[in-house]
């Protein structure tokens, strides 16, 4: 039982935490809320899905086409949509919404409600203290915590990185200094996106995938970012452990905890915030402090 | 005799002359007289269900438009009153005269705590807190099936009126009421209340208003009051027009739906509000009776609202004015765009051509 815990706290609050930072990046550095993220990890998802089951595509084969292909399609949208009205925040929110549900529709249409599974890209388990941990599980571990330490590695070690960073804190005075804000912004949308696409290729074989899929991970990615703070990586990954924990352990240990989870982690994040306004990790600014 | 031309003065200038206002009373006319002209129990049940979400979204607006308090979870205030009337009504008997008010109340009461958090958050925490509260309280639902009815809601409500048209009247009557009311609240030129302008003043830079020495906590207070209480409205009048209330209603899209219908028609206008619910609404449901309308409703939908914002990204209703009316650059007097000179100061409108 405590493994089990473990173990899937650890898968929910890994996947959480590259979702997570995905959606926080674009809205750090472009100021696009993104309500169509978890939509980009549901395509992932559902291409992977067609991709085995239909098509009998070899698998490294159709993970790397499926995320390509998010990667795509999220490029396409940002330079169509988001790009030409990004001066009235509250409107691309609201065209970000029209295109997930867009895209569930579609989906909808092609594959129809119910919930399927994809086959397992590692088979078997091994055996914990009495507990069954299957491959996929570790493996989804693993892969959550090496894109997150890539992701560090980018904004961190490399010139993108600095070039990225530098947009995040003040747009113009970057234009100033020679770095292509536009391009910035293009590639800081196709990261993000791709980081959607690699969630949902982690997790297309541990939850069901359907065309609903998208909007519980939605509410607890935008807890995630805020519980940790806007603006801090490292805040966004501990929200995401914190909230993928309390779920597992509510789903496991209260009765009835599958309708509850989602609420106690929300409640969890609003008790957080009251006591501390501008999340755990979060930076104030002197403007911005009331 | 003198009255009538007194009368008839303030209607040709005060209406007549300004395009938005001979829409708006068009569409008032149109609303009282639609039973005249349709008895069809499905046409009256659509503009009803829309004159209710269009006070519901114009309620938003009051909030997040005016106020600048990004409120993503609206359908707390809906969610709750609507379940408060449905309890009340079920369980002690209460007429619909009794249980929308204290729906509405009870409304009120959840606005001020979910007001509370308001007063230390902003923007994008705020909206992601008031997200939270509606989808905290339907987690809830689901644990106490036997008193909330679980996934299936509470049935066997009753009706408004036992007629269909009184209960058309009713809901139309009350939706007028409180769009004036709330139109007077946050109208920033009002002689009668200073709110409208103290809301507009939080918005725009709340440190700013406070040094003025405006007390940004009651007023910030009160706009949730207000906005939760004709929000609460709506979901008690929703709640005994359907006859169920149902945990739909605390449904993280029934809050977006709000903000989509406010932003396409256009964000801090309550019209823009009422226009968005009146084109958005009735079209998805003429789409769903069209023979492919079924499965493709909401990708129409969806790309509908897309190209519309990509094109009007500050809503429907501010571009059709933009191009119906304009502000004489001296007096400011709204002008109908026929014009050549300004109808107050006879200033020439068109700078460009003269």
């Amino acid at each position: 039982m405590f493994v089990n815990i473990l173990v899937n706290g650890l898968v929910a609050g890994g996947v959480y935490a590259v979702l997570a930072v995905g959606f926080s990046l674009i809205f750090g550095v472009a100021g696009i809320l993104n309500m169509a993220h978890t939509a980009f990890y549901m395509i992932t998802a559902f291409f992977i899905l067609y991709a085995t089951t239909a098509l009998s595509i070899p698998l490294p084969v159709a993970l790397l086409g499926a995320i390509i292909i998010a990667t795509l399609l999220g490029i396409l949208s940002y330079k169509l949509l988001f790009d030409r009205i990004k001066q009235h925040q509250t409107a691309v929110m609201i065209i970000s919404v029209a295109l997930a549900m867009l895209f569930q529709e579609i989906l909808l249409l092609i594959f129809g409600g119910h919930y399927r599974g994809v086959p397992p890209f590692a088979t078997g388990f091994i055996d914990i203290l009495g507990s069954r941990i299957s491959y996929q599980h570790i493996f989804a571990i693993f892969t959550s915590a090496l894109i997150l330490l890539g992701l560090w590695m980018l904004l961190s070690k490399t010139r993108l990185g600095n070039a990225i960073r530098a947009v995040a804190q003040d747009r113009a005075i970057a234009n100033l200094m020679g770095i292509n804000v536009n391009r910035i912004f293009t590639i800081v949308m196709a990261i993000s996106v791709s980081l959607a696409g690699l969630a949902g290729a982690v997790v297309a074989p541990i939850y069901m995938v359907g065309p609903l899929m998208w909007i519980q991970p939605l509410t607890i990615i935008l807890a995630a970012v805020v519980l940790g703070g806007l603006g801090s990586i490292g805040g966004c990954v501990a929200g995401a452990l914190i909230l993928g924990y309390t779920e597992t352990i509510v789903t496991f240990l209260v009765p009835g905890g599958g309708f509850l989870r989602g609420a106690v982690s929300l409640s969890i994040m609003v008790l957080v915030l009251l006591i501390k306004p501008e999340g755990l990790f979060g930076v104030v600014f002197e403007e911005e402090r009331l | 005799m003198s009255y009538f031309y007194l009368w008839y003065g303030w209607f040709k200038g005060g209406i007549l002359a300004i395009p938005g206002r001979v829409i708006a009373l068009c569409f008032f006319v149109c609303l009282f007289s639609a039973p005249l002209i349709t008895q069809d129990p499905y046409h009256l049940r659509i503009i009803t269900l829309a004159t209710i979400f269009a006070l519901f979204a114009a309620s938003w607006d009051v909030l997040a438009g005016f106020t600048g308090q990004l409120n993503l979870g609206h359908a707390l205030f809906f969610g709750v009153a609507s379940y408060t009337a449905g309890l009340l009504n079920t369980h002690l008997d209460m007429s619909p005269w009794l249980t929308i008010p204290c729906g509405a109340v009870a409304a009120v009461l959840v606005g001020l705590i979910a007001g509370i958090p308001a007063l230390r958050l902003r923007g994008f925490y705020l909206g992601l807190v008031t997200l939270s509260f509606p989808l905290i309280l339907s987690g809830l639902l689901f644990v106490f099936p036997e008193f909330t009815g679980g996934e299936l809601g509470i049935s066997g409500i009753k009706k408004l009126a036992s007629s269909r048209i009184v209960s058309y009247y009713i809901v139309v009557v009350v939706f007028t009421i409180s769009i004036f009311i709330m139109w007077k609240f946050t109208d920033a030129k009002s002689k009668l209340f200073r709110t409208g302008l103290v809301l507009h003043a939080i918005r725009e830079d709340e440190i700013t208003a406070r040094a003025s020495g405006i007390g940004t906590t009651k007023y910030k207070l009160l706009a949730f009051a207000i906005s939760g209480f004709f929000a609460g409205i709506a979901g008690g009048l929703y709640v005994h027009f359907l006859r169920i209330a149902a945990p739909s209603t605390l449904e993280l899209f029934f809050s977006f739906q709000v903000i989509l219908w406010t932003i396409f028609g256009g964000i801090t206008t309550v019209y823009g509000a009422v226009a968005g619910v009146f084109i958005l609404y009735p079209l998805l449901e003429i789409l769903a009776i069209t023979a492919w309308g079924d499965h493709l409703r909401f990708i129409i939908f969806a790309l509908i609202l897309i190209f519309t914002l990509l094109f009007m990204p500050e809503g429907v209703t501010v571009w059709v004015l933009d191009k119906l009316e304009i502000k004489c650059p001296r007096c400011k007097i709204v002008n109908v765009f026929t014009r050549k000179k300004c109808r107050g100061c006879r200033a020439v409108l068109h700078q460009e051509e003269a």
